[in-house]
């Protein structure tokens, strides 16, 4: 794990592994309490980081342990941006449909909620591919 | 990393789930194993008590779905109580109050069992 801090920039990487979403979450809230969001807001963030990196490691990475996500956050002008990297499976956002939550249940099915919960807890939501093979997501979340 | 503890108790006929701490996609196997357990003790009526749960990701909203029917197949039911309105508001956002029955408190969920067994 690498820590570096600049003035408004910060980045965390961390092994593809469940047992660091904790380490991941407290991160992004101090940042995120850092930038003078309400505790609420600040939850909001934490959950849909989690999210994006649960993601990560299940789907990009198939539970393989030893590679990396790169968190890196960005703050100013009241807007907090959070870029997740990984350099695994390609995943397209678009072939996951908006679910219908009553059928969603009824149909058991789990996956999706994810992406559906990160859209519903930050402004924006944006999936990127960048050159060699990697993968970002990025979040947004403005200062009311 | 994350702590999280799950420990079940009986109240009569109906098995009470303690989830205390944060449920990831980390610790969710763990409740996934209490589930399981219940199973295999022919175990269907449960209540979920939230009173010390501090975060919930949708790994672990995930396990009440993949549970729910089982359960109500039985003549069970997974009921929730004791919910931090910071938890709850996760519940909400993905549709669970349509489909789930939340209480107050644990003695009420536990009632509606008694209540359905006497019907």
């Amino acid at each position: 794990m690498t820590s570096k801090t600049n003035n408004i920039n910060k980045e965390l990487t961390v092994k593809s592994t469940t047992n660091n979403l904790a380490i991941i979450r407290e991160f992004v809230e101090n940042i995120a309490r850092e930038s003078g969001f309400s505790k609420e807001i600040v939850s909001k963030i934490s959950l849909a980081v989690d999210e994006a990196c649960t993601n990560v490691i299940k789907h990009a990475y198939k539970f393989s342990p030893d590679r990396e996500i790169k968190i890196l956050t960005q703050f100013n002008d009241s807007k907090l941006t959070i870029r997740i990297t990984d350099s695994g499976d390609k995943f397209d956002p678009n072939l996951i449909p908006e679910p219908n939550l009553k059928e969603y249940h009824k149909q058991k099915k789990v996956g999706g909620l994810g992406m559906f919960l990160m859209k519903k807890l930050m402004d924006e939501v944006q999936y990127h591919t960048l050159s060699g093979n990697q993968n970002q997501v990025v979040l947004v979340k403005y200062l009311a | 990393m994350a702590d999280f503890n799950v420990n079940v108790r009986g109240v009569g006929s109906v098995s009470v789930i303690d989830v205390k701490g944060y449920l990831d996609a980390h610790t969710a196997p763990q409740l996934e194993n209490a589930f399981n357990q219940l199973i295999d003790g022919s175990k269907y009526k449960v209540v979920v008590n939230f009173n010390d749960l501090s975060y919930i990701s949708s790994a672990g909203l995930g396990v009440f779905m993949a549970y729910v029917e089982t359960m109500r197949e039985n003549k069970g039911d997974i009921k929730f109580s004791n919910m931090q309105d910071g938890v709850y508001n996760i519940f909400d956002l993905l549709g669970f109050p349509m489909l789930y029955e939340f209480y107050k408190n644990e003695n009420e969920a536990i009632e509606k069992f008694k209540e359905s067994i006497s019907k």
